[in-house]
């Protein structure tokens, strides 16, 4: 057990820190900063929308956040730890414990069950298969989706399979959840029960980074970072939801005590 | 080591998964394979219930039996000479060579000493004459009654030994022993009923009736000496050689044979013919193996073609699994032992296949039971195993090496 001091210390500290991060595209003899001299810090529990326009280099900073992709330089430190030139195998391993991750195009294995899908990280940690079916079926039951544990992606609809997809996302208990345009495919009713699900997680302690091109989506966040040409342009946070946030984080707190 | 264990498992979780999921798809892809193993099994059993066949039957033979058979070179065949060894070459072996344990003369009956009538029934079959060693030299034993004796031969008694199938071919209801039958017009009394053989090609080798030498030549009567050969056994396998050289020297001098003609006589023995046709056997099976390796190396090319293909049908699938956490090392191991996996069910299929294919034939052709000896079987489980590691690595490690991103926005 950690002690509260140790426990305030680490939450107190970003849990991600980006310093000088840049990413350099060589095409021919072109060169093109896809991301130019980043500073970020996301705190841990944070709730943080990424916005700007396309080509502005959303995806590309998620997909280093996610530890997908390599910076051309600069550092990143996930959890006090420089994984920015780590090697393939001890990323993948990282992939697998600390991130979980949420695409547009939802990304689900097509021949493999709604359960079959959530049980696929699992794998890569080891666990058994006994072991692995019940932790999937509880991350399914969390996302509301108890009756569908058996249908095939295809089987379902939109807003169902981005569901599966927060649920493998979940299963991992991963340190951070990337969501690159989750309700990009999703009418407005569904956007809101997918968000609605983010808002959830987020008061369960999650720590979430959504890319979004949706003003009211944004808003919802807790804090909203704007990039331009691969530069960080804006940063602020949304005092209401904050103050309303930490209010309740303190009731609940009360009522534990 | 257990994790790579628990991979190992994972992969082959996933492997059937995959091969279930596109059914029809992985039969084709291992159709080349099911054909190479069905044939290799097929042939080998086929080959090797012959072999094994034909080695039971020289097995029957004691050792170092020697055999000399008249034989005419095809010059003189051109110029209608027909060579013959007779009575007598038997009378100066017997006499003049030394070292021999058993030895018999054996003739054919011909023409209508060939029927055999009993109660009505009426049947040709081969009679032979043939002295009382016959049994020791051939390991042919009466299963009822007895063989005939020396005096048998001696006294040129009208008695007689039966194939097997001559009961059924007579209808023989009973007993055939101290039954009478009749043979070229005369009465012989059954005396014993040999030990079955069964059938070889098709040949039914119990249809045969054993009569004395001495009685069979009367019954052939006078008229022109017949061609017989000589079966003997030599007492010291040392001395083999030795003897076949004083047979030859023998009865070179008995047809006159000056310097310059080749013998008119062919003195063979149990163990080369035996060599011959295991030499036989052997270079077939290594030439159907030879065809049957390229078959498989055919099939797995086949794979190779498909694991690419799929690889990169499933680049995103790649993608989404790297994305989750999976290593190279995990990707590598899933498409290798998918490969591997889906050879080792093509070989298993192969096998069954084989395996009925060659019963089938085996029993076609009336050989014993088909065999398919465990060397078989291993080599190609193995050689299908390794086509799956040789052709699935180059697809494996071209979806090991997939980088995740653009992997995930294939399209
Ligand atoms: N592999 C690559 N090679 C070269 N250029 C690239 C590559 N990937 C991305 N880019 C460029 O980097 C820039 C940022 O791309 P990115 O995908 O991060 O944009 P984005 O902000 O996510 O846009 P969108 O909102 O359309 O998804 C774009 O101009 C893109 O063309
Ligand atoms: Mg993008």
């Amino acid at each position: 057990m950690m002690s509260d001091a140790l426990m305030r210390e680490n939450i107190a500290k970003p849990i991600i820190e980006l310093r000088h991060l840049s990413k350099l595209y060589k095409m021919g003899n072109q060169e093109f900063y896809a991301l130019n001299n980043f500073d970020l810090d996301i705190a841990h529990n944070d709730y943080l929308a990424i916005t700007g326009q396309s080509g502005s280099g959303k995806s590309t900073l998620m997909n280093i956040l996610g530890c997908l992709d390599y910076p051309t330089n600069g550092s990143y430190k996930l959890k006090s730890k420089d994984v920015a030139q780590l090697d393939e195998t001890t990323l993948a391993g990282i992939r697998n414990l600390e991130i979980g991750f949420i695409f547009q195009s939802f990304n689900l294995l097509p021949r493999a069950s709604a359960l079959q899908n959530v049980m696929q990280p699992l794998i890569y940690r080891g666990i058994p298969i006994k072991e692995r079916r019940i932790k999937a079926e509880q991350a399914l039951i969390r996302v509301g989706l108890k009756e569908r544990i058996d249908h095939l992606p295809n089987q379902m609809s939109g807003g169902q399979r981005q569901r599966v997809a927060i649920a493998r996302a979940l299963v991992t208990e991963p340190a951070i959840l990337l969501a690159d345009e989750p309700t990009g495919n999703l009418d407005s009713g569904t956007t809101m029960e997918i968000m609605a699900l983010f808002d959830e997680l987020h008061n369960d302690g999650q720590t979430l980074i959504i890319v979004t091109h949706e003003q009211d989506i944004a808003e919802r966040c807790h804090r909203v970072i704007r990039l331009t040409d691969g530069c960080l342009v804006a940063d602020s946070v949304n005092h209401e939801i904050e103050e309303n946030y930490i209010e309740q984080q303190a009731e609940k707190e009360e009522k534990h005590v | 080591m257990s994790s790579f264990f628990f991979k190992i498992v994972e992969s082959i979780r996933a492997a059937a998964h995959s091969v279930r999921a596109h059914g029809f798809r992985s039969f084709l892809t291992t159709l080349g394979i099911i054909i190479g193993v069905a044939s290799v099994i097929a042939v080998v059993s086929v080959v090797q219930g012959l072999s094994s066949s034909i080695t039971s039957q020289f097995d029957d033979m004691g050792t170092n039996v020697v055999n000399v058979n008249a034989f005419t070179p095809l010059k003189d065949r051109l110029q209608g000479k027909i060579a013959k060894l007779s009575y007598r070459d038997f009378l100066e072996i017997e006499y003049k060579v030394s070292g021999i344990n058993h030895i018999t003369p054996t003739v054919a009956a011909t023409g209508p000493n060939g029927v055999v009538q009993y109660k009505g029934e009426s049947t040709a079959t081969r009679v032979i004459g043939t002295g009382s060693s016959y049994q020791a030299l051939y390991g042919i034993f009466p299963e009822e009654g007895r063989f005939f004796n020396l005096s048998d031969d001696k006294s040129r008694r009208r008695v007689a030994v039966l194939g097997d199938s001559i009961l059924d071919k007579l209808e023989i209801k009973g007993s055939a022993v101290g039954q009478y039958i009749m043979i070229g017009g005369e009465w012989f009394k059954v005396i014993g009923v040999l030990e079955k053989r069964g059938k070889l090609f098709g040949f039914d080798q119990d249809d045969f009736i054993l009569l004395p030498y001495t009685t069979t030549r009367a019954l052939m009567g006078g008229a022109e000496e017949p061609d017989i050969s000589i079966s003997l056994q030599v007492d010291d396998a040392s001395q083999l050689e030795s003897i076949k050289q004083h047979i030859k020297n023998l009865l070179r001098r008995n047809h006159n044979l000056s310097k310059d003609m080749s013998d008119d006589f062919k003195i063979s023995t149990a163990e080369q013919m035996l060599d011959t046709v295991n030499s036989i056997t052997s270079n077939t099976t290594m030439v159907l193996s030879g065809v049957v390796g390229i078959s498989l190396l055919v099939g797995g090319i086949g794979i190779m073609n498909i694991m690419l293909v799929s690889v990169t049908e499933r680049t995103r699938e790649i993608g989404i699994q790297k994305a989750l956490g999976a290593t190279r090392v995990d990707i590598l191991l899933q498409f290798l032992i998918e490969a591997v996996f889906l050879c080792l069910l093509g070989g298993l299929i192969g096998l069954l296949i084989g395996y009925g294919a060659g019963a089938l034939v085996s029993n076609i052709i009336d050989l014993p039971s088909a065999e398919v000896p465990m060397w078989a079987v291993a080599l190609s489980f193995g050689f299908s195993a390794g086509v799956g590691l040789l052709f699935g690595i180059i697809p494996a490690a071209k979806a090991a090496n997939l980088d995740p991103i653009d992997a995930l926005r294939y399209e």
